[in-house]
């Protein structure tokens, strides 16, 4: 696979860790143990499109949310997880 | 034998060759399969079950029967199809899956036997006693049934991996693919064609038809020349595309030298990850066979492999005697005539098929059908059935055309669905598949060649207007526009076992008792008989498997199911997989600063992750690694020693919002760490679950170095990556791994201050000035930037020095040097673990992800004034009430010694889970306690100070009674470090 690095251009899958949904951006600060507990142990995983964290550890060390369909494997694009969650801190604040 | 006439073999030039011991001729041009044919040899093998006599089937890479194991020593190969192996001079081969001769098999009675070893009988059998299933029936069922064996020598061979690039891929060198290539070249688009063969032109060398009036080579020497004189294309021959893989990605094996009779010194086989950006399939189509009673004698084969030994390879079929052809479709008199020409006697041509006229001069048997086989290790005669009676052939081969199935496999990678195809009785592709890769020719359904020529060029022309390159002129030649004309003639019913899997002997009676057995769903079918699985996964077998059950179910074939293929087309070796990465380039090795000074001081190395690191240093007399150990234990409590522990993971973290970073990463306070000191630090998972630990320096209000444990140097850094980037990323704070950047040296042991004093630049290491987990930049050995630490994982008065990694080697010597009047000592990693056990710090086996602060005893530091990862979660139910604690363990009796991985029991209580009161992490001989000793978590540990349990560890067999005592052996107020 092939992944559209925002700042780098395609590079190869084996570069890149994976880890999982984007929705790990979205830490709960409110405290609470349940929404921790959700935060931590629930999530989607869905048959189709799939916003999800890759970490370029044998590149430049960005995390990126790549959006990737998960039965083709299709990848609809790669943006900075930095500005992902800028842009809801933003929307949030 | 003799040869027969044309042919596209050298005979120039002759290659000697033994099969079984025994030595013939053939001549380059030649396959394995080729010249064991033209030396009259049918019998090559004997079948997986029944041990049946097996001769070669097919004339490609679809061959079910006539595996071989090619060389010898190291370098043999078993299941080495004998259609695939390229003749060389003085290449060795034998058959494989007999005891005793190829000729006198032991075990052919298991053919006698074979209404025992239907399919699903040994699910129903050998069921009872349980244990007789692993000891007695699997190895005899192993011994008796498989095919060939493994040398279990290391391989010799070096193997490659490379990326191609490509905008078309041409995948198969027949009339449809060199159309497309020639297409592409001509566009200028860079195109890679590749072909399993070993020379151009795919099923246009097996055929006598002409193309523009010519014979076939003459068009493809032009082609081939032409693409050779391009520098847009790259021909791979030997070559298999053996997968399409995401995002355009094709897997493909070359064998780069299997063809050459010593493979070694230059690259055996590589590995090809070709990333094009489409693809054309034209991969051809496989015939099939149709199952009739004792069907798979030496001797019977496909027609069309019949037609491409004697056109191709100027051989019959192993034999001198007069050849019959079996058909259901017009295809089976081409084989005839193309026989005949070449001067092969033609006994008949039977045909099941009504109302069929001949095609030459031939005997014509229409509407028949053949019933029966004779000839023990080569077929003799065949018995017909016509509409006239039953007749006896005397006959020494036999062709059988059951049609032809479409190369659907590339184009069923990535969930497509091929179709049936009822005007053609094939499976075509169909929707779906692989983005990119476009099917012509054959494989698409196209079989005549010039269908297969137009087919090629007008996929490759729609291919390359999509990626925008003009369309050139390509003519083509004129060629035979044939159809086969195929009736759905699927088997020959009867009573005696008629195969359609030969490779796994499974026949029609095997498919009916599926049936009966209600496994008639393809997925069942293929699972309960074994039908298509193996090194040809059922290429010429599976669609007449699904018309046989289609027949025996009443439905037709698209409604019985699909044949879908997976990866790999053909077998990819193991040894090409790995490529060059076997033995010491497995994974990357990575060594300590001081290694090759620990090398030359007596170290023995133990692998932590990928580094290598000094385990223990071995003094002269010393016979026992404990011997050496000991001695560098007593060394560090009584004087000072040395030790390497770069390998800790260092994070350099820098910026204003450093310190607001670090508290939100650390479970226990950071935000009040000041500025020279150094504070160990546990971080937690968001689950709670103690993760690692390791020291926070804090060199200066925006400047701090955390280390980590080796084994989490990585994921550490990565979690804080993740932290950093996408948690936080308003923070102003910069991270880089600086573990390679700094090396790093435990000087540890009552006199370390005293020797440290000898190397500093007027440092003043003073208690008062350097006290405990203090920290500090400074300069040593007369102007060497260097950083120090006051930290201790020994219990000991210890620093941790840090110098740029070039300058650990010799830190190291200067620092023996310096030490040596104290006697100081380089210790390695058992010492290390041994002074740590004795003072009660917890290390990996402590932190093993289903531990908590609260077991470590470090629940207090775990802040509830702030939300750090893991905190929240770290107080929930369950979690905050484990009342497990670490605790040291002392043998009552000193002379038993401490087992690790030991549970822990009330004495007298029964060893159950139900009783089971904890474990032992960590254990060692400690020479300071005089003793063996451990660590463990224990129920309720922190009230159960003195009490004598029971250590038991059943896999070991031992019990040991222990008294519960403080985790900490040495020092437990912590002075000696503090002094």
């Amino acid at each position: 696979m092939l992944i559209p690095h925002p700042l780098l251009g395609l590079r190869d899958a084996q570069e890149f860790t994976y880890l999982g949904d984007a929705r790990l951006i979205e830490r709960p600060t409110s405290g609470s143990e349940a929404d921790l507990a959700e935060y931590v142990y629930l999530r989607d995983n869905p048959a189709g499109v799939h916003r999800e964290l890759w970490f370029h550890e044998q590149g430049d060390r960005s995390w990126l949310v790549v959006t990737r369909n998960t039965l083709t494997h299709e990848i609809l694009g790669a943006e900075l997880a930095r500005d992902v969650s800028l842009a809801r801190k933003g929307e949030t604040a | 034998m003799k040869r027969l006439s044309g042919g596209l073999i050298d005979r120039s030039q002759h290659l000697s060759f033994t099969f079984n011991g025994k030595r013939y001729q053939g001549h380059p041009g030649d396959t394995l399969a080729s010249a064991l044919l033209a030396n009259g040899v049918q019998l090559v093998g004997r079948s997986f079950k029944y041990h049946r006599p097996r001769g070669i089937v097919a004339a490609g890479s679809e061959e079910p029967n006539a595996l071989v194991t090619l060389r010898e020593g190291a370098r043999a190969e078993p299941n080495t199809r004998a259609t695939m192996a390229e003749l060389y001079d003085g290449l060795v081969a034998r058959s494989q899956n007999h005891v005793g001769s190829l000729n006198f098999d032991l075990l052919a009675v298991n053919d006698l036997l074979s209404p025992f070893f239907a399919a699903g009988f040994y699910y129903k059998t050998f069921m009872w006693p349980r244990a007789f299933w692993e000891k007695l029936y699997e190895p005899a069922i192993r011994r008796a049934a498989g095919l060939g064996e493994l040398s279990e020598l290391p391989d010799p061979d070096a193997y490659d991996r490379g990326y191609l690039h490509a905008d078309l891929l041409v995948i198969g060198a027949g009339p449809a693919g060199l159309a497309a290539a020639l297409a592409a070249g001509r566009a200028g688009a860079r195109v890679i064609l590749a072909d399993e063969d070993f020379r151009l032109g795919g099923r246009l060398l097996a055929e006598s038809d002409l193309l523009d009036g010519a014979p076939a080579t003459e068009w493809i020497e032009a082609v081939k020349a032409e693409l050779e004189s391009l520098p847009n294309v790259r021909i791979l021959t030997r070559t298999v595309i053996f997968g399409v893989y995401d995002h355009g990605i094709y897997g493909a094996v070359e064998r780069v030298s299997d063809h050459l009779p010593t493979p070694g010194g230059a690259v055996r086989q590589t590995l090809w990850r070709i990333v094009a950006k489409r693809a054309v399939l034209a991969a051809g189509a496989t015939e099939r066979h149709i199952p009739f009673a004792d069907n798979d004698r030496p001797g019977i084969m496909l027609a069309g492999a019949m037609r491409a030994y004697a056109n191709r390879w100027a051989t019959g079929p192993g034999t001198s005697a007069p050849v019959a052809i079996f058909t259901n479709n017009d295809d089976g008199h081409r084989t005839a005539l193309d026989l005949m020409a070449r001067g092969v006697p033609v006994a008949a041509v039977i045909d099941a098929r009504r109302g069929v006229e001949r095609q030459g001069d031939y005997r014509l048997l229409p509407e028949a059908e053949v019933v029966g086989t004779q000839g023990r290790l080569g077929l003799h005669s065949i018995r017909v059935r016509t509409s006239r009676g039953n007749d006896t052939l005397q006959v020494g081969a036999l062709g059988v055309a059951g049609g032809w199935n479409p190369n659907v496999h590339l184009a069923s990678h990535h969930r497509g669905r091929p179709v049936w195809d009822g005007e053609k009785l094939a499976f075509v592709p169909g929707q779906g598949g692989p983005s990119g890769l476009f099917p012509a020719g054959a494989c698409a359904g196209k079989g005549s060649t010039a269908e297969a020529l137009a087919d090629g060029l007008r996929v490759a022309q729609e291919a390359l207007a999509d990626l925008g390159f003009a369309a050139q002129a390509v003519p083509l030649p004129h060629a035979e526009s044939r159809q086969d004309n195929t009736a759905p003639i699927w088997h020959v019913p009867g009573k005696r076992r008629a195969w359609v899997d030969f490779q796994n002997d499974v026949t029609v009676k095997d498919i009916a008792l599926a049936h009966k057995e209600n496994m008639r769903p393809v997925e069942h079918l293929k699972r309960w008989t074994t039908l298509g699985m193996a090194t040809d996964q059922g290429k010429t077998a599976n669609v007449t498997a699904l018309a046989v059950m289609a027949e025996l179910t009443g439905k037709t074939i698209p409604q019985t199911g699909t044949t879908i293929f997976r990866p790999p087309y053909t077998g990819v070796s193991l040894g090409v997989l790995g490529g060059g990465d076997t033995g010491a380039h497995f994974r990357p090795r990575r060594l300590t600063p001081t290694h090759h000074w620990a090398k030359a001081n007596g170290a023995t190395f133990v692998e932590v992750g990928p580094w290598m690191r000094a385990q223990y240093f071995v003094r002269p007399g010393e016979t026992h690694w404990r011997q050496s150990v000991d001695r560098e234990v007593l060394a560090v409590r009584a004087g000072v020693g040395l030790c390497d522990v770069t390998t800790l993971g260092k994070v350099d973290v820098q910026g204003a919002d450093a310190t607001v970073f670090l508290d939100r990463l650390y479970a226990n306070a950071m935000a009040s760490l000041k500025v020279g000191m150094v504070r160990y630090g546990l971080m937690l998972r968001e689950d709670g679950t103690a993760y690692d630990d390791g020291t926070c320096a804090r060199l200066a209000e925006d400047h701090y170095v955390v280390t980590t444990t080796t084994a989490n140097a990585g994921p550490v850094y990565r979690n804080m990556e993740f932290a950093r980037q996408c948690l936080w990323p308003e923070l102003d704070v910069q991270l880089i791994s600086t573990t390679d950047a700094w090396a790093q040296i435990a000087v540890a042991g009552p006199k370390s201050r005293e020797l440290l004093t000898r190397l500093v630049d007027g440092f003043d290491l003073s208690n008062e000035a350097f006290p405990f987990m203090a920290c500090a930049p400074l300069t040593i050995c007369g102007g060497l930037r260097a950083r120090l630490f006051r930290i201790s994982f020994s219990g000991e008065l210890a620093y941790e020095l840090a110098v740029p990694a070039r300058y650990g080697h010799a830190l190291m010597a200067r620092l023996m040097e310096a030490g040596a009047d104290f006697g100081a000592t380089p210790y390695g990693t058992e010492a290390l673990g041994v002074l740590r056990i004795e003072k009660g710090h917890a290390a990996g086996a402590e932190l093993n992800g289903q531990t908590t602060g609260q077991m470590i005893g470090l629940g207090k530091m775990v802040s509830s004034k702030k939300d750090a990862i893991g905190n929240i979660m770290s107080r929930r139910e369950g979690l905050a009430a484990d009342k497990r604690l670490l605790v040291g363990l002392q043998p009552v009796n000193p002379a038993d010694t401490v087992v690790p991985g030991s549970h822990l029991f009330t004495q007298g209580a029964p060893r159950d889970l139900a009783h089971d009161q904890g474990w032992i992490t960590s254990a060692a001989y400690s020479p300071h306690v005089g003793s063996s000793i451990g660590l463990a978590f224990l129920e309720d540990g922190a009230n159960r100070m003195g009490e004598v349990i029971t250590a038991a560890n059943p896999l070991q067999g031992s019990e040991v009674a222990v008294r519960v005592v403080p985790s900490h052996f040495v020092d437990p107020e912590g002075g000696r470090l503090r002094a």
